[in-house]
């Protein structure tokens, strides 16, 4: 047996997701317009994309629970649609929307969830007192659903996706919704989860979070993969290592913006005007406030600050809302 | 079929706890209904009835005469609201269907096992009702207690043919329909409180499509005793049709309102 044979096989075993052409139909609406995914086993897998890019359609797909127009899907190395029920049975799934029954209390939302799985009643008490701890909830254990705040509720969803111990976590938009305290307190746990081994596939708007726990991420956009890369690949890739923000004062008016460009120009690998400040995307972002003071220009107030992920996917998506 | 058994099992715990949620206050509606039914019926309307001579209705009581169709009759009201309100919300306002499939559980189970729900609510309140008929002295022999799984097909008769629809359905207004142009002529006309051979010939006739006719014809022939096999056996594989049919396009329905 040849070398390169043996390396393959090993890769399709790590590969818990594995896309080829995938799309998703909705009648003659196409939301998943051809992918090609390959998630590996304990990586945290991110996607990005504006509203309507397919980030979710692409999700549920993944949970086994819609399914696929097109193109190919393994998930754990099983096919959807044969398999989708020990598929699931595998799966941590945190929906877009809160499916919590509202009328049961915050612990019984988890003790039953894990029943579905089959775990004892013993196994969901014990797991659901767990989880109830982890995302803070053990004060109203006993209180209906109804009476939960939005972000307590989201916080029960996710505890909810973990009663099953899976192998793989699925977190649409996850801390949507989660005040500061409580996202900090997810990424850390969701990080220890990563640790202990479980594989993440995330979709989130939040740029900071993407950074924070993928080690790789899509960028979608309508239905298609804009770009792929670990944060730091993409940064490198589609934006510069470091942004110049120029406002001027209001005495200037916006109009006036596109011939200010015109004069800075030449110092930066590309320039972007806004209806407040410029955007000078560059390597050194001193040497370009610099030049434009050499060039008598007088902004109002200068930032210089590193690419974030943000750059790359405004860059990557556009600045204007589609629909 | 053991794996539709065991994702029956794991839903237990779901429906055992929000039963222990709803039961009180299911009660008004599980039993004051019927009990105003058979008091006002049964005993008012009867003693007058009664009083004018049995022999219309071959020497029992008028209470005895309706109470078997009265049981049916209930089975098929709780069948029906807990086959509207709650299908569509686990479809549209709660969503916990969707929670449901997420998991092992496939749609069709998830339909088995609000059937099976809706199988212990008409079970449990006609137990109650048939008893509190057999000590108002309703049953004409003790054989009525076979009312009790008669009563039991009604529901399961109209639970699966209402759950098709109900999930099918984008808001509760088509319930309001249900109520208006099934529920309530069913109930009139289903032959509990007189016999529909004294109806026009053409209403005659589709009370006899009605499952709870059916229902009603056997619970009462059990109760007097005077059961005809082979119209009994008609009466059976009509209401059980009615559940199967039902049922396949129950499933079909959820599936589809589920897998999008
Ligand atoms: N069940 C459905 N039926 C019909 N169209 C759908 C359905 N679900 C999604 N779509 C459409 O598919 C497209 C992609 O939707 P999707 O929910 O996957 O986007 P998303 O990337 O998750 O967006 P968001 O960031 O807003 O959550 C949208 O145009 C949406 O209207
Ligand atoms: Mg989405």
């Amino acid at each position: 047996m040849d070398a390169s044979r043996v390396w393959k096989v090993s890769e399709q075993r790590e590969s818990l997701v594995h896309a080829r052409g995938l799309t998703k139909a909705y009648g003659a609406f196409e939301a998943v317009r051809g992918i090609d995914l390959d998630v590996r086993r304990g990586e945290a897998f991110g996607f990005l994309g504006p509203n309507g890019a397919g980030k979710s359609s692409t999700m549920r797909m993944i949970g086994a629970v819609s399914p696929v127009s097109g193109g190919t899907l393994r998930i754990l190395g099983m096919d959807p649609a044969t398999d989708g029920p020990a598929i699931r049975a595998r799966l941590g799934v945190c929906p877009q929307d809160d499916t919590l029954d509202t009328e049961l209390s915050v612990q019984e939302n988890l003790t039953v969830y894990g029943r579905y799985f089959g775990l004892s009643r013993a196994e969901c008490r014990a797991r659901a007192a767990e989880l109830l701890e982890f995302v803070a909830l053990t004060d109203k254990a006993k209180v209906k659903v109804d009476e939960l705040s939005g972000g307590m509720k989201r916080r029960l969803t996710i505890a909810r996706s973990l009663v099953s111990k899976p192998d793989l976590l699925l977190l649409d938009e996850p801390t949507t919704g989660l005040d500061p305290q409580a996202r900090h307190l997810l990424w850390d746990k969701l990080f220890r989860l990563k640790q202990a081994g479980v594989t993440l596939i995330i979709t989130t708007h939040y740029m900071d979070e993407a950074e924070q726990l993928c080690d790789r991420l899509v960028v979608m956009d309508g239905g298609l993969i804009a770009a792929e890369g670990s944060p730091y690949e993409l940064i490198r890739d589609y934006s510069t290592r470091e942004v110049t923000e120029l406002r001027f004062g209001p005495e200037v008016m916006s109009t006036d913006h596109d011939a200010l460009a015109g004069k800075v120009e030449d110092l930066a690998q590309r320039i972007e005007v806004l209806p407040d400040r410029l955007l000078l995307y560059t390597d050194d972002g001193e040497r370009a406030v610099a030049a434009v003071h050499e060039r008598g220009l007088q902004p109002a107030a200068v930032l210089v600050r590193r690419s974030t992920l943000e750059d790359v996917f405004l860059r990557l998506t556009g600045r204007t809302l589609v629909d | 079929m053991s794996v539709v058994l065991e994702n029956g099992r794991r839903q237990f715990d779901y429906w055992a706890t929000v039963y222990k949620r709803t039961w009180k206050g299911s009660l008004v509606s599980s039993f004051l209904l019927p009990l105003l039914y058979l008091a006002a019926m049964g005993i008012g309307l009867g003693s007058f009835v009664d009083g004018t001579g049995t022999g219309a209705l071959g020497g029992i009581s008028y209470l005895q005469f309706i109470a078997p169709g009265l049981l049916a009759a209930t089975a098929l009201q709780i069948a029906v609201g807990e086959s509207t309100y709650p299908v569509l919300g686990g479809i549209k306002w709660q969503k916990f269907y969707f929670s449901m499939i997420a998991t092992p559980l496939r749609p069709a189970d998830v339909m088995y096992g609000q059937l099976a729900f809706v199988a212990f609510r008409v079970l449990t309140t006609c137990a109650v009702f048939l008893l509190v008929i057999a000590l108002f002295g309703g049953l004409a022999t003790p054989w009525g207690l076979f009312g009790l799984p008669v009563a039991l097909l009604v529901g399961m008769a109209a639970s699966a043919p209402v759950c098709a629809v109900a999930t099918r359905l984008d808001n509760d207004s088509g319930f309001a329909m249900i109520f208006r142009f099934g529920v309530i002529p069913a109930f009139l006309f289903s032959g509990a409180f007189f016999p529909v051979s004294q109806l026009p010939n053409w209403i005659e006739w589709l009370a006899y499509l009605s499952p709870l006719w059916h229902g009603v014809e056997l619970s009462r022939d059990l109760s007097l005793g005077t059961v005809d096999p082979l119209a009994a056996l008609g009466n059976l594989a009509y209401l059980a049709a009615w559940f199967v049919v039902g049922t396949w396009f129950a499933v079909r329905g959820l599936t589809r309102r589920l897998i999008s």
